[in-house]
């Protein structure tokens, strides 16, 4: 219908019509209008500030007033920066233990909540209380959980004589960075766990049922068909995942700001400490702008190593 | 005799305060007469301030602040934030030109945008003659390259706070005032298992005023009076090594106290001195009447120079030059300094805040309880946030980085060694100072 509709215009077109006549009945233009809003919406809330903080980490602008364009100079000073390379140690640390761990919890979650379970609804909704739970608040209660003076977990080994002394969890750089990446899986794993378990649901169990009656183990199940088809979803739940972690910003700084010693300071929270608290926006934004070739660098081997596949593509 | 039961104490508190209102409120509209700063027509102001630590200081500021409004007709919203997001969400409203028409925030905060500030010359001159004259270092946080930027509203000491009973026993009547003396009193209740503490974490308030304090104590500085990087010196090497002596004496986990750690911990019993403000006591008087009486504070000791070198917190006001309404900014800022509001905000404050303004060292507060005392010489005590460097955006950004505490954290944990540390916190000045 709506090909005959715009056929008629076009008819008249032929006809030696003007330009605009013809532009204005030109289906290519008028997909090009269609487009219009979803392509200024990507321009305004996404490439906008994408372009501007990469323009800022050349620039000295600082909070409150301009800057003039210095070149790379903010990333020669970062390149010599052992803060900002330790910041960049925490966060690819960081990024592939919690990831790793999230998807192995995730995954083995994700196929236990597929089985036939009681309560299975109520289960399903329970794993999905850390994810719904706001991150500062799960953030804080971590923060009281680590504490060097207060912690639960020193108090119940104290109290049941494992220990005789509290211990510095958020005070020793290892049991830091230990305590943080712990908090990030704790909260990253049910969306990864959920995710897993959609894709999980639409496996045909025929397969299953196929596979079973030529005498296939559950592993090799596993390793034949639900891997391989949950795969597209693995790729996009890690490519999501590792962004997710990478950038994470908010339990590093309601558990430790960084500390102790920068032994938890990840790129994005020291991006913030610099550009926003010190006020240097142009460090602030070169931090930041560091951070997308590694992002870049994971969407790829997520996409091209986990989703491009032979059997995908037919 | 009079017998008093908790209504009859209720009612009178009730009355009084009602009272001070009604005073305050005379004394507003008088001053509202003869103000020199006639707010425009219709404005109203909204105001963003720190997060309150003592709750009978809020409420007399918002007396105050309410006085001000019935008096002036310019309605003021109060809002407040904790100390470590009022320098962002400044920074912010400075960046966008949007958001609240004056902030009360913390140190040399308004020297990172000094441009964005309203020039407050006038109002800092007309309290200064009324007032005593502004101490040092209220001038050397409110003035940036000889331009009033904001008004020091006032002051929060800092100080020892200590267990009586726990210095006794490890041999000491008093806080010692020299370095090695107090040294040795940290290794002595370390011994008696009543240890001291000290946040060498990312704590704006307490950790910078205490690592600063032990730097300068030394005769060391991040910068010199001409912003010349001068810390990698012998004399910070003399201060490492203090520190990291102190640091042995410290209760387990101080390198990942916050502001709010050594209060907690001080008040479970667990810590027996530390550097903090007045709030452990003011605290400590409603819920652990056995800690208040057993606690005293202490000036920080004096160091090889023989001159207090005190890093105490600020608390400048500034209005933004983005504001509809920079006379009734004005008015406001003379208007909180009055006598007749000053005078019983500090009160109310029981300590917490010191004035800026020498007219009010005379203030009954610090004579009322003994235990308040040194916190009247905080103001006068302290010097600014750059040491020997004067107050700029480049000052501010070595406390948002933490570089001292840094410094020091680095060292006493054994990450870096001493020439390491030391190497890593110039590297950071110079990144910081570089434009100089």
């Amino acid at each position: 219908m709506a090909d005959i509709a715009l056929d008629r215009p076009a008819a008249a077109s032929r006809e030696g019509a003007s330009a605009w006549s013809r532009l204005r009945t030109s289906r290519g233009w008028l997909g090009l209008w269609f487009m219009a809003p979803a392509a200024l919406i990507l321009l305004l809330f996404l490439a906008f500030p994408l372009v501007k903080g990469i323009w800022l980490s050349f620039t000295d602008t600082r909070i409150g007033r301009g800057g003039a364009f210095v070149g790379l100079e903010n990333y020669e000073w970062l390149w010599d920066d052992s803060v900002f390379w330790l910041s960049v140690f925490n966060t690819l640390l960081y990024t592939a233990i919690a990831s790793v761990a999230k998807f192995g919890i995730g995954l083995y979650l994700a196929l236990l909540l597929n089985k036939r379970l009681p309560f299975k609804a109520l289960i399903r909704s329970i794993v999905l209380i850390p994810f719904v739970v706001p991150t500062v608040l799960s953030a804080l209660a971590f923060w009281w959980i680590f504490d060097s003076q207060f912690s639960i977990i020193s108090w119940s080994l104290r109290h049941l004589g494992l220990l005789d002394h509290n211990i510095d969890f958020l005070g020793d750089p290892t049991w830091a960075r230990t305590c943080v990446i712990f908090a990030n899986i704790w909260r990253g794993v049910p969306f990864i766990a959920i995710t897993l378990l959609a894709g999980l649901q639409t496996v045909s169990p025929s397969l299953y049922e196929a596979a079973t009656i030529d005498g296939a183990t559950p592993w090799q199940n596993f390793r034949h068909i639900t891997f391989p088809l949950l795969t597209p979803i693995i790729a996009v739940v890690m490519t999501f995942s590792v962004l997710f972690t990478f950038t994470d910003f908010q339990l590093i700084w309601a558990m430790t700001r960084g500390g102790p010693v920068n032994a938890t300071h990840l790129m994005a929270t020291l991006s913030y400490q610099r550009g926003i608290l010190s006020g240097s926006l142009g460090e602030g934004a070169a931090i930041a702008t560091a951070m997308v070739p590694f992002l870049m660098l994971a969407i790829m081997i997520s996409w091209f190593g986990l989703q491009n596949r032979k059997w995908q593509s037919g | 005799m009079t017998s008093f039961d908790r209504r009859s104490i209720l009612k009178g508190g009730a009355a009084l305060g009602l009272a001070s209102a009604a005073g305050l409120d005379g004394f507003a509209r008088a001053w509202a007469q003869e103000n020199q700063w006639k707010p425009e027509a219709g404005a109203s102001l909204k105001l963003l301030r720190w997060k309150r630590f003592i709750p009978s200081e809020d409420e007399a500021f918002m007396r105050l602040v309410d006085a001000f409004t019935k008096a002036t007709g310019v309605p003021v919203s109060v809002t407040s934030e904790s100390f470590d997001d009022i320098q962002p969400k400044a920074s912010v409203a400075a960046n966008t030109g949007q958001g609240p028409d004056m902030v009360w925030g913390l140190y040399s905060f308004p020297a990172l945008f000094p441009s964005k500030c309203l020039e407050v010359g006038d109002v800092a001159d007309y309290l200064g003659k009324k007032y005593g004259g502004w101490v040092p270092a209220a001038e050397a946080y409110g003035k940036v390259k000889g331009k009033w930027i904001a008004i020091p509203m006032a002051f929060n000491g800092g100080y020892i706070n200590y267990r009586i009973s726990s210095v006794k026993k490890a041999g000491f009547d008093k806080v010692p005032e020299d370095l090695d003396g107090f040294l040795e009193l940290c290794r002595a209740m370390k011994k008696n298992n009543t240890p001291c503490g000290f946040a060498l974490g990312h704590a704006t308030g307490d950790g910078n005023s205490w690592a600063h304090w032990a730097l300068w104590a030394h005769d060391a500085y991040l910068v010199d009076a001409n912003e010349k990087i001068v810390i990698n010196s012998p004399e910070t090497a003399k201060a490492l090594e203090y520190v990291k002596n102190l640091y042995q004496t410290f209760i387990p986990g101080t390198v990942s106290w916050n502001d709010s750690s050594n209060n907690k911990a001080f008040l479970s019993g667990d810590l027996h001195l530390t550097n903090n403000g007045i709030s452990i006591y003011a605290t400590a008087k409603t819920e652990r009447k056995d800690i208040a009486e057993d606690m005293d504070h202490a000036v920080y000791p004096v160091g090889k120079s023989g001159k207090p070198t005190e890093f105490q917190l600020a608390f400048p006001i500034l209005a933004y030059t983005y504001t509809k309404a920079p006379n009734a900014c004005k008015a406001f800022m003379a208007f909180a300094l009055e006598a007749q509001n000053y005078n019983a905000w500090l009160e109310a404050s029981q300590g917490y805040l010191c004035h800026p303004l020498n007219a009010y060292a005379n203030n009954p507060i610090w004579t009322a309880d003994p235990k308040n005392k040194v916190f009247r010489e905080a103001s006068t005590r302290t010097l600014a946030a750059g040491g020997l460097a004067p107050v700029s955006e480049k000052v501010a950004a070595v406390l948002a980085d933490f570089v001292v505490i840094d410094m020091f954290a680095a060292y006493c944990t054994g990450r870096d060694d001493a020439k390491g540390a030391i190497r890593t916190a110039e590297r950071q000045a110079q990144r910081i100072f570089r434009s100089s």
